[in-house]
Formats: structure tokens, sequence, C-alpha cells
């Protein structure tokens, strides 16, 4: 049996399959920081070759592995779903390691930061304490009164897709760290714990949602939102984080989720 | 240097470290000392399913699922606690839809499940749907889950700490584990960490491969400070190539995509694992499908230019079940090789992905120090361990109940102990050996780079102990590793400072890597047979009269300070499967 995608190959799975080398020269400019060097922060340029086809998260190790071992940053999957390397790429917030350098324009110098709103520790690394500390606030499981059933609780398919999307974050602060409200108030709780507010307010089996929402009425909660859509933009995991947001806050005055 | 106590100090925060976590935070005061915060382990990049005879959507039951297992493992798996693993399977399923984790539903609300390879209605007949989801990112959710539960029992965790020594102590003759000794990243800071029960659970170690769906950070910490002290390693010639990896990137295409209907080919479009597993074609156990593959690429029937890999082809599926059952795997195919999923196949080739082998354990998650000896007090779950309920391949969905079955079972064990039992003293100066450790790499000005012997080592590990493995490319490896290891004696960093020196943890990580990669191929060159995910192409048979018996290395040291590597052998328990010819 043969099938027809492989008579005939796109454009596409050619160019994939394509292994002749197509190496390019790139400026990486990062933004670096060490204080038990100086207690300024500066800009350094770092040229490098590499395939296009490879990703931020590549260059950063060729330039560590290669230039200079003293560049800091996290990283452990690199394919986008350990949350670790989330950082400002040409001023937005992205994953360096679900970022393909041919996508980001490597004609211009590539600027790499740490991602806002967060203290930057070193280099790239910054204190993620804040941020997980405000997710712990929204008390992010399931909360259940009277008897466990003996097998599992159930759920229709639909319930279950009620809060699908907001079950995929990976917790990497990406749409945090992207949100002006959150840059001048650090007391902000953030996007990223709404969302995972949302993930069990909406869930049909949990019974916490009142004490959830109360927890988000606070002067620091849901209402600091002012609908950016930066969050949406940055989430590496393609989750509508605004849509969420707002469905909290309506969940908030009709009280219905 | 810091001194901390508690009652019970886990290693690791990934699935098995959490779960444990969650029963021993209960029980004593417990610790999780934790190289990576906690979400960042590689338990979240499991996708396919968790492995449990639940029965929702089709006939089945645990005895099923154990014989799968053993059959799976080549019969090298210990059988009691194969049938373990497959009858608390159920429970612990439970336990996580009971904690919060989103299975995907059948239209009767119960949790659903999906076909994987090979998990099959009695005994090999056909496949079963066995596998219970969460879309193809059931490793994450349980991940999630088990962070979740840590956050409500008020989990102490110690993020970025990073346990580089394992303290054991003489007590009347017994060796008895102490403590623990880790190095903060964020401030260079030594910290001993004193307790009365210590669960390792720190993952893999596939980093040592250059092609795999290992995380960078899977190093093989825990099997190497174990090792070390003198405790043994059990069957670590097994590691298991996953089928599906993109193709020379590695990232794991789930093999839930083939439980879905997903097929693989070859450029001439057929699909040859009809050829090779009859039954159960594209579902049979993963060194089948990987051997398949390899065989299908040197006998020239590979895909593109260089003929180096095969297609998993999806396009015959609709796209809204890659949507709903496979989003995840299908976006990596967008990301990374700028394909549609939907009308193109995806070029991959097999990845290096689990170890079977690691420190052995019994049962209740108690780490031996030879055949049947106990070390009291120290505990392994996960693939940190051997227990051994994967013997020499494991099936896909196994690891992701492993960690909840024997990382429970090793949270409650390690637990109880501490309750009943006192500390033991430390060893004076407990953090010497860490201290002189990380002090001599940062001060050296040695001319290797940790770059260029990782780079060596894992084109090395590729070449020679992969799929396919001689007693002439086992010999190559073990010489190459030997003078790697010579060579890392010498290694410099660049970065000298104290403060988040992650050039310095990759040189640490990296000898952790040339230890066990050296176990590895020693373990390899001696068994001169072919089971599961070993294969020898010079001894293409199972040897049941002479290999079935685990591999138990030990680390010699010689009067004169030199090194070697002593084999030793354990009995396979079998319960009630005699071993038969494996076919599917």
């Amino acid at each position: 049996m043969s099938s027809p995608t492989l008579e005939k190959h796109s454009a596409a799975l050619d160019a994939a399959e394509n292994t002749a080398s197509q190496m390019i020269t790139a400026t990486f400019r990062i933004r670096r920081f060490n204080p038990e060097v100086s207690e300024e922060a500066s800009w350094q340029d770092f040229q490098l070759e590499i395939d296009p086809k490879e990703r931020v998260l590549d260059a950063l190790h060729k330039i560590k592995w290669d230039q200079d071992g003293t560049l800091t940053f996290r990283r452990s999957c690199a394919h986008g779903i350990c949350g670790s390397d989330a950082m400002r790429i040409n001023g937005k917030n992205r994953l360096a390691c679900k970022t393909l350098i041919k996508d980001i324009n490597p004609q211009k110098p590539i600027t790499v930061e740490a991602i806002k709103g967060l203290t930057v520790l070193k280099d790239l690394v910054v204190d993620m304490e804040p941020f997980f500390q405000a997710y712990r606030d929204v008390m992010p499981f399931l909360i259940t009164n009277g008897n466990e059933p003996t097998r599992e609780r159930r759920q229709t398919a639909e319930d279950r897709e009620r809060f699908d999307d907001t079950t995929k974050c990976i917790l990497c602060a990406a749409c945090t760290s992207s949100c002006p409200v959150f840059w001048n108030d650090g007391q902000y709780f953030g996007p990223a714990a709404i969302v995972n507010a949302h993930r069990f307010i909406f869930d049909s089996r949990d019974e916490g949602g009142e004490q959830r929402l109360e927890i988000l009425n606070d002067k620091d909660g849901v209402w600091r939102c002012r609908t950016t859509f930066n969050c949406t933009d940055a989430c590496p995991r393609g989750i509508e984080v605004t849509k969420a947001i707002q469905e909290v806050k309506r969940a908030l005055i009709t009280r219905r989720f | 240097m810091k001194i901390h106590k508690y009652d019970t100090v886990i290693v690791g925060a990934g699935g098995a470290g959490m779960r444990a976590a969650i029963e021993s935070t209960k029980r004593s005061r417990t610790a999780v000392l934790t190289k990576l915060y906690p979400t960042r382990s590689h338990t979240g990049a499991a996708q396919g399913g968790m492995a449990a005879a639940l029965a929702n959507v089709e006939e089945d039951n645990w005895e099923w699922h154990t014989f799968d297992t053993i059959k799976g493992g080549d019969y090298l798996v210990d059988q009691d606690a194969a049938e373990i693993l497959a009858k608390e399977a159920i429970d612990s399923v439970l336990d996580l839809e009971k904690m919060g984790l989103p299975f995907n539903r059948t239209p009767d609300g119960t949790i659903d499940q999906r076909r994987f390879g090979g998990h099959s209605r009695n005994h090999g007949e056909a496949p079963v749907r066995r596998s219970c989801y969460a879309s193809d990112r059931t490793g994450h959710m349980i991940l999630q889950t088990l962070y979740q539960n840590c956050v409500k029992e008020g989990v102490e965790f110690f993020n970025e700490f990073y346990v580089l020594d394992l303290l054991l102590q003489d007590v009347d003759g017994v060796k008895k584990s102490a403590g623990v000794v880790a190095y903060e990243l964020a401030t260079g800071e030594i910290h001993v960490f004193q307790a009365k029960a210590i669960i390792f659970a720190s993952g893999g170690t596939g980093k040592f491969f250059k092609v795999t769906s290992n995380a960078h950070t899977l190093t093989g910490d825990g099997q190497a400070a174990a090792y070390r002290r003198g405790l043994p390693l059990e069957d670590m010639e097994f590691f298991q190539f996953h089928p599906t990896g993109i193709w020379r990137m590695g990232i794991l295409l789930t093999e839930g995509a083939r439980g879905e209907g997903g097929i693989l080919r070859n450029k001439d479009g057929e699909r040859f694992m009809e050829k090779y597993a009859p039954v159960m074609k594209d579902l049979a156990s993963r060194d089948v499908v990987s051997r398949s593959i390899y065989t299908e690429i040197r006998e020239g029937r590979g895909c593109g230019p260089e003929g180096d890999h095969v297609y998993l082809d999806l396009t015959h599926l609709p796209p809204e079940q890659l949507d709903a059952k496979l989003p995840d795997i299908t976006e990596f195919a967008r990301t990374y090789l700028g394909i549609e999923p939907y009308t193109d196949p995806i070029p991959i080739q097999p990845t290096a992905h689990y170890a079977m082998g690691g420190i052995p354990t019994n049962v209740e998650g108690e780490v031996l120090r030879d055949n049947d000896t106990v070390v009291p007090g120290l505990y392994a779950a996960g693939e940190v361990a051997c227990v051994s309920v994967h013997g020499a391949n494991r099936l896909g969905t196994n690891s992701l109940l492993d960690i909840n079955v024997f990382g429970r079972r090793a949270g409650i064990a390690a637990a109880e102990y501490s309750a009943d039992h006192d500390f033991v003293e430390l060893p004076e100066n407990p953090a010497q050996q860490v201290i002189d450790q990380v002090e001599r790499l940062r001060d050296s000005n040695g001319t290797e780079r940790v770059t260029e012997i990782r780079k060596e080592l894992q084109e090395c590990m590729d070449a020679n102990v992969m799929v396919f493995r001689t007693e002439q490319t086992i010999k190559t490896a073990v010489e190459k590793i030997g003078e790697l290891r010579e060579r890392y004696l010498n290694v410099s960093v660049q970065d000298k400072g104290k403060r988040f020196n992650t050039d310095l943890l990759e040189a640490i990580e990296l000898g952790n890597l040339l230890d066990l990669a050296e176990v590895m191929a020693v373990s390899a060159l001696a068994r001169k047979e072919s089971r599961g995910g070993h294969y020898r192409e010079d001894y293409p048979n199972r040897d049941d009269v002479n290999f079935m018996r685990h591999t138990m290395a030990y680390r010699e040291v010689g009067a004169d300070g030199s090194e070697s590597i002593r084999l030793d052998y354990k009995p396979v328990v079998q319960t009630r499967y005699q071993p038969m010819e494996r076919k599917y």
C-alpha cells in the first residue's frame, strides 16, 4: 500500500529533508548582568555561524560552549514543554527553544534579554519566586467536599473540554512578564496565576471556585487586567490567556461558572 | 557550609520524587532537593499515557498487563515486581484522577483509553486499549497535578539544589545512609542534609547520547553518586531507543500517534512493520520497531537525500482527530520541521529515550548494595532505579506508571522508616569530597573543554552502543570513553564565579555521564546475547542458559587508587511465566 503523499513531496517536506549546509553569520546582542563582576547591566554582541533552521537556544549554547562559558541561562527539555527558557527575544517574550533563527530576521542583530518584571539574578536568569508565589496563592489544586468515589469521578467530554486550554500552561512566565500591569506593580497576581485559577474554577469536579474567585476579587486580582492581549501573544502554548482572564471576571460578576 | 536536618530527604522533583513527597510529607518532616524547579522535570515531556487495566473501553485485566510487561522486557523483568506494577496501576490512575488530573473522557464520562505498543488482549492476541491519557501531554498533566498536590500538602522544596554526594556510614558493620551533600546553584554554597531516610528520584541519563529525547539536564546524577559510593548499578546495558524521534533532533513523537492509527513507511511508501511484526505491526514493542527502522535504512529503503530516516505517516487520519488527540506532536512537526502533518509524512528516526537499568531496589524501593542486602534508610524510584519492572525493554506508558506506583511505595516506606529510626551520625567533614570536586573544577587551568569531551562522548555512544552493537563497536566505545575520562581530569571551566555557575554545573554533569557511559559499555560487552534493547549482531539470539540474569556493576578502587568495574550477576525473579520466544 502506498500513500499518495509519498509519491509527490511537498516543497515544505523537501525543505525539511534538505541536508545541504545553509550556514549564515548572525549577531546576538545579549543583555549581560553579573553582580559578582559589576552592578551595571550591559549589552554584549556575539557573532556566530549557524544554520537558520536552528533554535535560539542552540545559538545560546554555541555561544556558551564555544565563546563565553559565563553566559548564563536556564534550559532543560529544549522543545517547549518544561518552561525553563522564557526570554525576551527581539523585544518579545518567547521560549528560546521554540524560536527558530530564520523566523526572527537574522539579517539584523538579534537581541536577547531576561524577561521583565522579575529581578534579574544573572544574565538571562530571573528570580522566579514571586511568580510561583502568585501561583500558589490561587490554590492551584482540586478542591472537593464529601466522600471520595471508589472509582474515578465522572466528567463529560464537554465538561472536560471546558477548561482544556488552560491545562496547557507550563508556568514559563512568558505571559506574566509581558504584562504592563505586572511590570508596574509586582503585587498583581499576573496572567499565569489567573490561568491556573481558571483551570480549576471551570473544572466541573472542583468545588473551590468561590474561594478562588474571592482571592482574585482582591485589589491585586483580575480587575487589574487592562486586556492588552500581550499575554495571549506571548504564550508559547497558544493559550487564549486574555480570554481566560475575561471568563474569570465574568464569573465574578455572575457567580456562574 | 550549612547543615540541615530532615526526617526524609527526596532527591529529585519529577513524577517519582513528587509522588513520594506527597506520601512522605504527610508522615514525616520532608525536604525535596531538586536541580530544577519541579515543573521543569522531564516527566512533563512524556506524552502518550499511563497504562492501567481499567477496562473502561474494552475487556482487560491486570494479569494481561503483567504478561505484556514481562514479555515486553524480554523476560528479564522481575515478575513479582511486574505483578505489583500492573495490579497497583489501577489505583494509581484513580488516585491521580482524584488529585485532579484532567484525563480525556469516554462518552460515559469515565477515563478514556487508547492503544499503545506491546499492550495486548489475552497474551498477545491483538492490541488493547490500556493507556489512560490526557491528549498527548499526559506527562505534563501528571507533573502539574503532582506539583499542585505538593503545593496543597505544603511540601518543602529546595529548588536548584544539585545533589553531588551520598553519605553512607558503617554502623556496627552495617552500611547505612546518613545524608546527602548539595550544591546551591544560586550562591555556590555547599549544604549537607542529614536525614534518616533518603529517596533518590533524580531521573535518567540519556544525555550521553547525541540523538536523544532526553532533556539537557538528564545526566545520571543519582546513579553516579550511588555508584561512586560503592553501590552497584543494575542492567545498565539496557537502554531504550524510541522509534519515533524527530529526525536529527531526537524530539519525541509519541507512540500514541501509532496508537491512533499512524503508520511507519519507508521511501517506497511501504508499511514495513507488517514484515517484522505481523500481528502488532506498528504497535510492536519499541526495541522491535527501532531495529526494524534501522534495518530498512541499512537495506537502502530509508527516506531523504541520505536515506537516513523513515516516515511517520498521519496523513490518512482526520485533522480533527490529530487536533484533539495529538495537538502537541503535530505542532512540533510544524515548529521544528516546517511541515504540515495533515498532508506531509513526518521524518523520524529512533532516539535514545530511557534507561531500563539503574540503582537496584526491591519492591519497597529499598536500595540494594549487593544481590540481597538493603542499605537501611536508602530508597530509589523512577528512572534512576531498577526494580526491575522493565527488564530488557520497557513498554510505552509503563514509565509514567512506574513513577507513580514505586514513587508512592518509596515515599511511604521511607517515611515509615524515618519514624522508627534515629539519625545516623554524619561522617567527619561530610562535605569534603564535594568541596574538593567543586574547587578542583573551578580552579583548574586545564586545557580540556567540557563541550569537546561531551561532543566526542555523544558521537561515540551513537556510533557504537546504539540499536545495533558488536564486540568490536563496544570495545571501541570502552576505549574511547577511557580516553575521555583521562582527558576529563584536565578539564577547566571559564566561569570562576559562585553565582548561578552553570558552566561548572555542566562540567560536573559531564563527569557523571562519563562514569555511567563506561558502566553501560562494559556491561554491554559482557552480555554476549541479544535481549530487548540490547542487540548484539555477533550474538543475535537470546541466551537464557547463560544470560537470564541481571548485570550488577560495581566500582572497584585498587590499592594504587586505580579504578575498575567489577561485574556480578543477580538471578531474575520468575513466578508464573516461563520464557518464550518473543513475537509480535
